[in-house]
């Protein structure tokens, strides 16, 4: 344990999953305003910012130091779509460690659904008005969807290991069960395998209930060192390992559609930390799709290849199970405003104060947080601790 | 879908605007022939174009493509709201594993939705979306 290990110290969330009064920059103020509440920081502490900016809104992140007023000597502008915070959090705790800063800010918000409905999932990206430039040119002509992408992943994972669309159903039951006990959840009733299996295809195999569902929302979180935790508001979470890996962009260049870049930064963060998956004690990972979900289980090492259909059965990352997963509800039950990494941050170190309420994992000690983005292409693994590296 | 009505639908896409890297292949398939870039150096062949080797760093150059390959994994849409393609569903997206290794994606046309499967043998269809433009679509073998 060193004097300068990076610790997260502080988290907050915007309103979600509805909030049209709300713009995308209410939600980046709303989350840093809440994430320095509950952390007791001045705004004036913070020397580091990192922010994923996207060319749907003008949020990158020197638009939003600007915006923000954030003083930095270090900033981050990383954006590799939903995963984004996780490889902030590699980058923010190599340069906490390293004395390039001392407090580092992260916001993201977003106004998805109350600007643009919820049509992100099943539209084409560009209009088909004009010209595609770049490598988006050889798959704009083809009309894929954004769901058609992960329904190819999950179309030759079958093939391969014979998954089945029930065990890719079971995924979204039991983290509709921990929306339940949300209330902020965009959906609560509790559903059934029979449920997500007789809701519509929307790209074959995966159906409207494989899907996330599209939302209003933002968030933040507040890192510094050991040190300067001592004084603050809550107990430190400790950043245990955290790594981050890309095998392409485009779906269309995915080398092994059944494997994603977790498969590299999984182990490689477990390395860094010191600990085993099957000491995780709860698992907020991002969920796209239910096949986002069973590739990232398999490639970060909690089943081996192939067998996360088998996995997942077993309820392990049920409600009462030995690792269980997306406890506020996830992106498939209770919010998704397009990038959903920062909640995966938010809700692990929750867990690991015991804050979760009526969703805490009994005994919580090591949480890993592990977000994908793009289409399954970047993918970021953070693990965090309630103690230290010893 | 059947191949005249794709026809009509070639001009409401989103067509590419080709760059350096990719005038070559796009005008090349206007004019009814798929090709591909393979490494002077190496010999790895790649999809798609690139001003460099992505394996070696080497220099490239255009090779015919044998216009065969098989089915690496597929979609089926059945809901896409933009307005070039709201009126087809259900359509097949396909990834297509070539002869040479390369992938790419395309429509699987001329074949019923519900025939689909991993590995069958397709061959390529250019169809001409612009006069810069050509299209290549994958239908099966010997269809």
């Amino acid at each position: 344990m060193g004097a300068r290990d990076a610790v997260i110290v502080g988290i907050g969330l915007s309103d979600y999953p509805v909030a049209p009064e709300l713009d995308a920059m209410d939600h980046h103020a709303l989350a840093l305003r809440r994430a320095l509440a509950d952390c007791g920081l001045e705004k004036s502490d913070i020397d580091g910012y990192a922010c994923a900016g996207t060319a749907m809104q003008v949020d990158d992140a020197a638009t939003m130091a600007e915006y923000l007023r954030i003083d930095h000597r270090w900033v981050d502008g990383t954006s590799v779509g939903g995963s984004s915070f996780e490889f902030h959090v590699q980058h923010a705790a190599a340069a906490i460690e390293a004395g390039l800063c001392d407090v580092v800010l992260v916001t993201y918000g977003s106004d998805l659904l109350s600007r643009m409905g919820r049509l992100l999932g099943t539209s084409t990206f560009s209009s088909g008005s004009g010209r595609v430039r770049g490598s988006a040119q050889y798959e704009s002509p083809w009309g894929n969807v954004l769901a058609g992408s992960y329904a190819m992943a999950a179309r030759r994972h079958m093939h391969e290991f014979g998954t089945t669309p029930e065990q890719l159903a079971e995924i979204a039951v039991g983290v509709r069960e921990f929306a339940g006990l949300n209330p902020l959840a965009q959906y609560r009733d509790p559903i059934t395998v029979d449920d997500v299996l007789n809701s519509r295809l929307i790209a074959d195999p995966l159906h409207k209930l494989d899907c996330c569902v599209i939302s209003d929302g933002g968030g933040a979180f507040i890192m510094t060192t050991r040190e300067r935790s001592r004084d603050l508001a809550k107990p430190p979470v400790y950043v245990l390992g955290a790594a981050a890996a890309e095998t392409h962009w485009s779906i269309s260049q995915m080398p092994d559609f059944t494997t994603t870049a977790g498969a590299k930064c999984g182990p490689e963060a477990f390395r860094r930390a010191g600990v085993r998956p099957e000491d995780v004690d709860t698992i907020q990972i991002y969920d796209s799709f239910t096949i986002t979900v069973l590739m990232l289980l398999e490639d970060m090492g909690f089943c081996q290849k192939g067998d996360g259909g088998r996995f997942v059965e077993t309820g392990v990352l049920r409600r009462g199970g030995r690792q269980p997963m997306n406890t506020d509800g996830g992106g498939l039950s209770a919010c998704h405003p397009g990038m959903r990494g920062i909640f995966l941050i938010n809700e692990a170190v929750r867990q690991l104060r015991g804050d979760g309420g009526e969703a805490q994992v009994p005994g919580c000690e090591v949480a890993v947080a592990c977000g994908s983005g793009g289409f399954l292409s970047c993918i970021g693994t953070v693990v965090l601790g309630k103690e230290g590296r010893s | 879908m059947t191949i005249d009505a794709l026809r009509d639908t070639l001009s409401a896409r989103a067509l590419p605007a080709p760059d350096h890297a990719s005038v070559h292949y796009w005008q090349r398939a206007a004019e009814g022939k798929l090709v591909l870039q393979r490494c002077v150096t190496c010999g790895d062949y790649q999809f798609y174009p690139r001003a460099l080797c992505a394996s070696c760093a080497g220099e490239t150059e255009w090779v015919d493509a044998s216009g065969r390959g098989t089915l690496y994994t597929f979609t089926v849409i059945r809901q896409n709201r933009s307005p070039a393609f709201k009126d087809l569903s259900p359509y097949a997206v396909g990834i297509i594993e070539l002869e040479e290794g390369v992938r790419m994606m395309s429509n699987i046309v001329d074949c019923d939705v519900d025939r689909l499967e991993v590995g069958m043998a397709l061959e390529v269809l250019l169809l001409k979306a612009a006069d810069d433009v050509g299209l290549p679509f994958w239908r099966p073998a010997g269809g």
